[in-house]
């Protein structure tokens, strides 16, 4: 009996159209894809993507030379010299930071204590040497400038978790 | 010795200690930010509260309460961890919580014992108090706002260095420490604020802000810029010597260190000599070592072994000395000298040179007498070290030469050599002084034997010394103070012109065709002969560069394992810290190479083959560290006539301290010292 209706089942081709009535369902469904690049997927406010130095409303650089950055990095990506600027303050003559090294792990952004280093919503820098990916004080600075809005409003959806 | 419990731990202590000292002698840690072994106790911070048994329930203060015989002791109860979480919340209502931008941020007490013994948050919401900042000269950096009224800093420049400059005005909230009149600090151990500031109060100026502590290599060595010979360590980061702190060293330094051994390492990276140099048509060029090699051996060549000399320099290492002893030995020269100053030395015997009582010594002395010398300037650490013993009472000071401004009580007895003739006929009152001491000693400076009657002064001085009892089979009370690092060790090798060498006078009056110095630049460089082929072996680019015909770069202290023999005569081992710049090298594997060169090889080919060299030369350099005292059997004198003593007054020997050598000249901290504190006749002469 149980042959029969095998037979039966696959002379009538129940399995493919089954198989087809799924896939013709998706039709009406939402759109699981997105047109990237002219489309992007939601990140959390917690993403971790490229680094960026950010300023005081006043355009003052945040970054005070404390090296916790440098000191907690576990890739030892960050490389950072100081010396008193005219004025007497502290302040980095360098700050490199080797993104080819990096691991994305977050936590300088968790050490900074004047939120200076953040790692911002950005995740396509891909470049087309090696050597572009060895960011200094003023590409990390320009990074800043050019995604403060976003920056600040990330912190400030984050904070209240921190 | 009283028995005191810690915790349930028994130790036995002297009479008189304080209750933090059974502490730490039963292991326990206390915390503390007033309290400092080597100054007086003060007891105001209040971290250092313990408990008592069989007293009124209060937490004491531990660093002032004297130990009694069995009393019993809780440093970990809950009483004391309350009344330790209290001090640190009061501590911390008026400390700017500005770790990040502080330069003692890592290596802070403060953080440390807040995170050991405070709460982790604070009541306080009030305004916090501000300090405006002291200007206390171009080393000491100050935030006052951070200073927590511990006091160290007053009671070190009042009891230690000798100066009254520093206090505190008003009281309470309104405390505020500093010079009472704008100035700068004017004491040559002003650096060592900034180890004993237990907060970031008092830091380093040209340090500030260029490293944090985690991120330094650090390295053990000894300091060569006095020849005290101050234990030190070195911080360097990469290629660089970013600062040097003193080591803890009882016999020497205590922990200590003067501030031109602390502040000249940023002489470390200027005019490095970093490529060797020919003098080619009149100019110097650069040049790599063959060619060096090349132009020295060809003028070798042809001269007689006999009219080529060598000048050992005062920052040498000893294997460096001996290189160039057995290279210049194996060309057929006995021309060489390592007195630049032309200061009269006996190397026939070593107490005839060396610092015979030892630094430590000086604490059991009970009168000195001080002859040509300026231990202020000269050897600040050692200064330190009379004056420790000068408060302790009963230890009369007498000065022939120059008057100083010494940090002790002293009589000014005379100028020069007559007064010490008046002392050796018992025509002065100062002579009974010497007789009625137990353990009186002599310290000799450059300055009364770097003169044409220099051994003469030598033989009278030790004549004073075995007619006023200090020389005995016990007590050996004769000392040499020396000012350059590298002279007692140049004397245990022997490094003086040998038989029918020529002394440096000789040699610069046409005495030789080639000369070589090593790290040599304190004489006058203009004084050596026109036609005087000159090899200059160092490390920085100073006056004896300047007149060199070729150049071979060499390595500082910082850049090479040496030994070192202190005034002392200590041995000690400085150890490499970075590697020497660009081209230059280890100045014992210049010579070494160099010898191949010129066919005569010499035989080592390691350190340690040099130094088992060193060793059959002179026995005294396998005694690394160690110096036994001995007493003085033979009393037998140097050679010299008191009577042949000339009337001119002892000139003093170091006009300004801050720069006596290549690295400090280099340094622009050195330099702005030097602009701040050097006297205004040594300006206007330069």
């Amino acid at each position: 009996m149980a042959f029969l209706d095998r037979t039966a089942r696959g002379l009538l081709m129940g399995e493919l159209l089954s198989g087809m009535a799924l896939t013709f369902s998706y039709l009406f469904k939402r759109k699981a894809t997105i047109n990237y690049p002219y489309e992007k997927g939601p990140i959390s406010p917690r993403f971790k993507g490229e680094h960026a130095l950010r300023r005081y409303p006043n355009g003052e650089e945040r970054c005070i030379a404390c090296k916790l950055c440098e000191a907690i990095c576990p890739a030892q990506a960050i490389t950072i010299e100081a010396e008193p600027r005219d004025d007497g303050s502290r302040r980095t003559t360098r700050y490199d930071i080797d993104m080819t090294k990096c691991i994305y792990c977050g936590l300088c952004e968790e050490a900074c204590p004047v939120d200076a280093i953040v790692e911002g919503p950005n995740f396509e820098f891909a470049t087309e040497t090696r050597e572009e990916l060895l960011y200094d004080k003023k590409k990390l600075l320009e990074n800043g400038d050019r995604w403060e809005p976003e920056l600040a409003r990330r912190l400030e959806m984050d904070a209240p978790y921190r | 010795m009283a028995k005191v419990t810690v915790d349930g731990i028994d130790v036995e202590v002297p009479n008189g200690s304080n209750v933090l000292q059974a502490c730490e002698a039963a292991g326990v840690e206390i915390p503390r930010f007033c309290y400092h072994d080597r100054l007086s106790v003060a007891g105001n911070c209040r971290m250092c509260l313990v408990e008592i048994e069989k007293t009124p329930p209060k937490p004491f203060a531990s660093c002032a309460y004297p130990v009694a015989d069995g009393m019993v002791v809780h440093t970990d109860t809950p009483m004391v961890r309350a009344a330790r979480r209290g001090v640190m919340e009061f501590l911390l209502i008026n400390h700017p919580l500005d770790c990040p931008i502080c330069d003692q941020g890592g290596e802070c007490d403060l953080q440390d014992q807040a995170v050991g013994y405070g709460t982790d948050h604070s009541r306080y919401a009030e305004n916090k108090r501000a300090v405006k900042d002291k200007d206390l000269g171009p080393l000491v950096k100050t935030v006052m706002t951070r200073c927590i009224h511990c006091t160290r800093c007053i009671r070190f420049s009042t009891e230690i260095a000798g100066v009254s400059e520093l206090g505190a005005t008003a009281r309470g909230e309104s405390m505020e420490v500093g010079t009472y009149v704008a100035k700068a600090l004017s004491s040559e151990l002003s650096g060592n604020l900034i180890d004993i500031c237990p907060v970031g109060a008092l830091t380093s100026k040209p340090y500030a802000f260029v490293a944090r502590p985690w991120e330094l290599k650090k390295t053990d060595s000894v300091d060569v810029l006095d020849a005290v010979g101050a234990a030190i360590r070195v911080d360097s980061r990469g290629t660089e010597v970013l600062r040097v702190l003193p080591r803890i060293n009882e016999d020497v330094n205590e922990e200590w260190l003067a501030d031109k051994s602390r502040f000249s390492v940023d002489g470390l990276k200027r005019r490095r000599l970093d490529s060797c140099w020919v003098r080619r048509d009149g100019a110097l060029q650069r040049a790599s070592w063959p060619e060096a090699f090349a132009a020295i051996e060809t003028k070798l060549r042809c001269v007689d072994g006999r009219r080529i000399g060598a000048l050992a320099g005062n920052l040498s290492d000893a294997e460096s000395m001996l290189a160039l002893k057995d290279l210049f030995t194996a060309l057929g020269s006995a021309n060489l000298d390592c007195r630049q100053d032309g200061a009269h030395a006996d190397a026939g015997r070593r107490d005839f040179y060396t610092f015979n009582t030892s630094i430590a010594g000086i604490e059991a002395a009970d009168a000195l007498l001080i002859v040509g010398a300026n231990p202020r300037r000269e050897a600040p650490l050692l200064n330190a070290r009379i004056r420790k013993r000068w408060l302790q009472g009963g230890f009369p000071i007498a000065l022939i030469g120059a008057d100083a401004d010494l940090t002790y009580g002293f009589d000014h007895i005379g100028d020069g050599p007559e007064t010490i003739a008046a002392l050796l006929g018992g025509r002065q009152a100062f002579s009974d002084v010497m007789r009625v001491a137990k353990q009186p000693m002599l310290i000799l400076g450059q300055g009364a034997l770097a003169r044409p009657d220099g051994a003469d002064v030598l033989a009278a001085c030790w004549q004073l010394a075995a007619a006023t009892g200090m020389l005995s089979p016990q007590w050996h009370g004769f000392n040499v103070l020396h000012t350059a690092a590298a002279r007692v060790g140049a004397l245990d090798l022997g490094f003086l012109p040998g038989r029918g060498g020529k002394s440096l006078g000789q040699m610069l009056d046409g005495g030789v065709d080639v000369l070589w110095l090593l790290g040599a630049d304190e004489f006058d460089t203009a004084a050596i002969g026109r036609d005087t082929f000159v090899v200059y072996q160092g490390s920085h680019g100073d006056c004896g560069a300047a007149r060199a015909d070729v150049i071979l770069p060499g390595a500082a202290y910082t850049e090479k394992n040496g030994t070192y023999v202190n005034t002392e005569g200590r041995v000690q081992l400085g150890a490499l810290a970075v590697y020497p710049p660009g081209e230059a090298r280890e100045d014992w594997k210049i010579l070494r190479a160099f010898s191949a060169y010129v066919g005569r090889t010499l035989p080592y080919d390691d350190i340690a083959a040099l130094r088992a060299r060193l060793e059959r030369v002179n026995p005294v350099f396998a005694r690394i560290d160690i110096l036994p005292r001995f007493g003085c059997a033979d009393t037998t004198g140097p050679a010299g006539d008191p009577g042949r003593m000339r009337g001119a007054a002892f000139a003093p020997w170091i006009d300004n301290y801050y720069q006596t050598d290549p690295i400090s000249r280099a340094s622009p901290t050195m330099a702005e010292c030097t602009r701040v504190h050097a006297p205004a006749p040594a300006q206007a002469a330069e």
